[in-house]
């Protein structure tokens, strides 16, 4: 292997390689042209945690999967091992998720997964596929959702994006399993910057998950990925993330989806691990009776900066949106909600409502809430609520007055916190995040 | 051997503020005590620090389960002896489903008991639980719900004794556990603690202001709670003269 050929820092001719490599149509190349100009021009954010020592310059772009080195077993942290244990990872799974390189074995599960999905007409491939293979529908979206010029980390994504999936459910098809992109996993698909792209047609319904409760570990220091998502009339898309990045990671990810009429869209967000993440899903409210909800749930422990929350905006009537937002901080860690709903002048008899509540398990973290509300209209119904709790002294005496050890009581407590999200994710994962919250407490 | 709970010459202190004064106390098993006092003269911090509550400063004096102090033990040590508490308000926890709760304090003094002990699945819980409510007279629509959460105040009174029902006891010291309810509602309540007494020979604690429990359970002994000590005791008799006359005197 030529260790030459895998340069730090971005330039043109590394898009250009990029593109070339992925055998791109001319307008692609051009695409992550322009956005590289608008990346470079666009300034940092001037909000939310400190990005001062993100270096672009010492952060690979782009490496061939056959170029890839992989990290020595040894060498990933025992905290990681630890966790796999205690969550029970099959070994096949543990090399995968640690970056060792060892092969994912879901092939055979994706194939017969995926005989079902063509059946009924449902795309469901990498974005790169989805990009050779069905161009005109990609084209008609990419980009069109966020588009490059959103934010500096939505430009670099849209110029060096690589890996993520394409899912396309024609019109009235409502699948009835959830779509996970860990059918599919490959060395391609944790990339630092992934790209998704979902379009649900008329009347159909999707729950797509990503991610896994399992911590996945990276040298990457960088992960900035885009999530478009376009939910056509009266289908209903659901988005579960479960985010455990290692604590090196800078995550921030930019996602949207446009709901057009009596269309819903649910985002289900978990954010457990990486350094920093700022992440604001975002609803585009855009035709008559849409609905969208936000719940999410973030731990931030020592050395954590857990900047998340949700964007909602009303642009068409009878509208309507919730946004429940939990987090629990412990060790110095710092969670912040950050959100904006807006209703426009357009959205009349909308209704919209954010509750966010946060727990703190000692004096040295810190919660923060950040809501800010442009409702342009007398006919719209607002509320926001927010709370930040303690664990209570008198609750833990109750407990333990009926025979249960303070750890164990204050496991319970915060699991019960955390219970409207957890009771909302597939079994396995609530099985999983319930023992991850045990380990945390530890 | 009959368990008794022994209560010799107790003295909290809650700021430098003297709480409780030389109180002592012998409750044998399957005995009924009731005590009765004012309101605020410290009796719900009596039965809070007889359970360990960790801000409850025991000054001086001793709490012992037959031989042995319990008075530096852990909060769920204590209970897993065998020692309950119903609170005057208990708290609510929402997100914690009752069933689950109950299941691992469950658990968890079956295994302080014997280590290799048997332990209760979900599945075997629930079903444990349908036939103790029937056979206690319990209502077992709380265990669908959320520990205490949004439960009225009734409710709150009927889960207390639902989670002693589950306990067994040895002994239970029970807050005002007859306080807002209405007759037929206590009539349900004084009938299944003594059925849990019955089954399991509880030693009771019953504090109240009010003499009514009187008129569905009988207790062997009154006691009169003043300025931090028992400062009369007699049997039923004491009680209805107390109705009558008051406290003053």
């Amino acid at each position: 292997m030529n260790k030459n050929i895998i340069k730090k820092g971005l330039t043109e001719k590394i898009i250009k390689e990029i593109s070339s490599f992925k055998e791109e149509p001319s307008w692609m190349l051009e695409f992550r042209l322009k956005s590289f100009e608008i990346f470079k021009s666009k300034p940092m954010p001037s909000f939310g945690p400190s990005l001062k020592d993100l270096d672009f310059d010492s952060i690979n772009y782009y490496i061939r999967p056959q170029d890839k080195t992989h990290t020595k077993w040894e060498d990933v942290p025992k905290n990681i091992k630890e966790t796999f244990d205690h969550l029970g990872v099959p070994e096949s799974e543990r090399g995968f998720l640690a970056g060792t390189g060892a092969q994912f074995e879901s092939e055979m599960v994706y194939h017969s997964l995926k005989e079902h999905l063509i059946d009924q007409g449902i795309i469901f491939e990498s974005i790169e596929n989805g990009l050779k293979n069905h161009e005109e529908l990609f084209k008609k979206y990419f980009g069109k959702i966020v588009p490059a010029s959103d934010n500096k980390f939505s430009a670099l994504n849209s110029a060096v994006w690589s890996g993520g999936s394409f899912i396309y459910i024609p019109k009235g098809i409502k699948l009835d399993m959830p779509l996970q992109a860990y059918f599919r996993m490959n060395s391609e698909n944790l990339g630092q910057f992934e790209r998704t792209l979902i379009i649900t047609d008329e009347d159909s319904f999707l729950h797509y998950i990503e991610g896994c409760t399992a911590p996945v570990y990276t040298t990457d220091s960088l992960h900035s990925a885009v999530v478009e998502i376009i939910a056509h009339e009266n289908s209903r898309m659901e988005y579960t993330t479960l985010q455990n990045w290692s604590k090196n990671v800078y995550n921030l990810v930019t996602k949207r989806a446009f709901v057009k009429k009596n269309a819903e869209m649910y985002w289900l967000d978990v954010n457990l691990g990486s350094k920093i993440t700022m992440k604001y899903p975002a609803i585009y409210l855009m035709g008559e009776k849409a609905k969208g909800e936000i719940q999410s749930l973030a731990f931030a422990e020592k050395g954590q900066n857990i900047d998340a929350g949700a964007k909602i905006f009303h642009i068409a009537k009878k509208t309507s949106s919730l946004v429940l937002s939990k987090s629990i901080s412990k060790n110095g860690g710092i969670s912040t909600y950050r959100g904006i709903t807006k209703i426009s002048e357009d959205a009349n008899f909308s209704k919209s409502k954010t509750t966010c509540d946060a727990l703190i398990l000692d004096n040295t973290s810190i919660s923060n809430t950040y809501p800010t509300n442009d409702i342009r209209t007398n006919s719209a119904n607002f509320e926001h609520e927010a709370k930040v709790s303690r664990i209570n002294d008198e609750k833990l005496h109750y407990l333990k007055s009926r025979g249960i050890n303070e750890k164990e009581a204050n496991t319970m407590m915060i699991n019960g916190f955390a219970d409207p999200i957890t009771k909302k994710l597939p079994m396995e994962y609530a099985v999983e995040l319930n023992r991850l919250i045990e380990l945390y407490l530890k | 051997m009959q368990n008794s709970l022994i209560i010799k010459d107790l003295c909290i202190e809650i700021e430098k503020k003297k709480i409780v004064e030389n109180f002592s106390l012998q409750i044998n098993e399957n005995e009924t005590h009731i005590l009765m006092g004012k309101n605020g003269s410290g009796k719900s911090t009596l039965i809070n620090a007889i359970m360990g509550k960790p801000e409850l400063k025991i000054k001086s004096g001793s709490i012992k389960l037959n031989s042995t102090d319990i008075s530096k033990l852990d909060t769920s040590k204590r209970a897993n002896l065998g020692i309950f508490t119903s609170f005057q308000n208990p708290v609510e926890v929402p997100g914690l489903s009752m069933r689950n709760f109950l299941r691992i304090a469950l658990n968890s003094k079956l295994l302080a008991e014997n280590k290799n002990a048997k332990t209760y699945s979900p599945l075997e819980f629930v079903e444990h639980i349908y036939k103790l409510a029937k056979e206690m007279n319990l209502d077992s629509d709380l265990i669908l719900r959320e520990l205490n959460t949004n439960m009225s105040g009734g409710e709150k009174k009927r889960s207390e004794i639902l989670q002693m029902a589950v306990l067994n006891p040895k002994f239970a010291l029970l807050d005002e556990i007859d306080s807002g309810l209405d007759i037929d509602a206590l009539k349900k309540i004084a009938n299944t603690i003594k059925k849990i007494q019955k089954k399991n020979k509880t030693g009771l604690l019953i504090i109240t202001h009010f003499p009514r429990i009187l008129k569905y359970i009988n207790p062997n002994f009154v006691h009169i709670y003043k300025d931090g000590k028992i400062i009369q005791s007699g049997d039923k008799k004491l009680a209805l003269k107390i109705e009558k006359e008051g406290y003053n005197e």
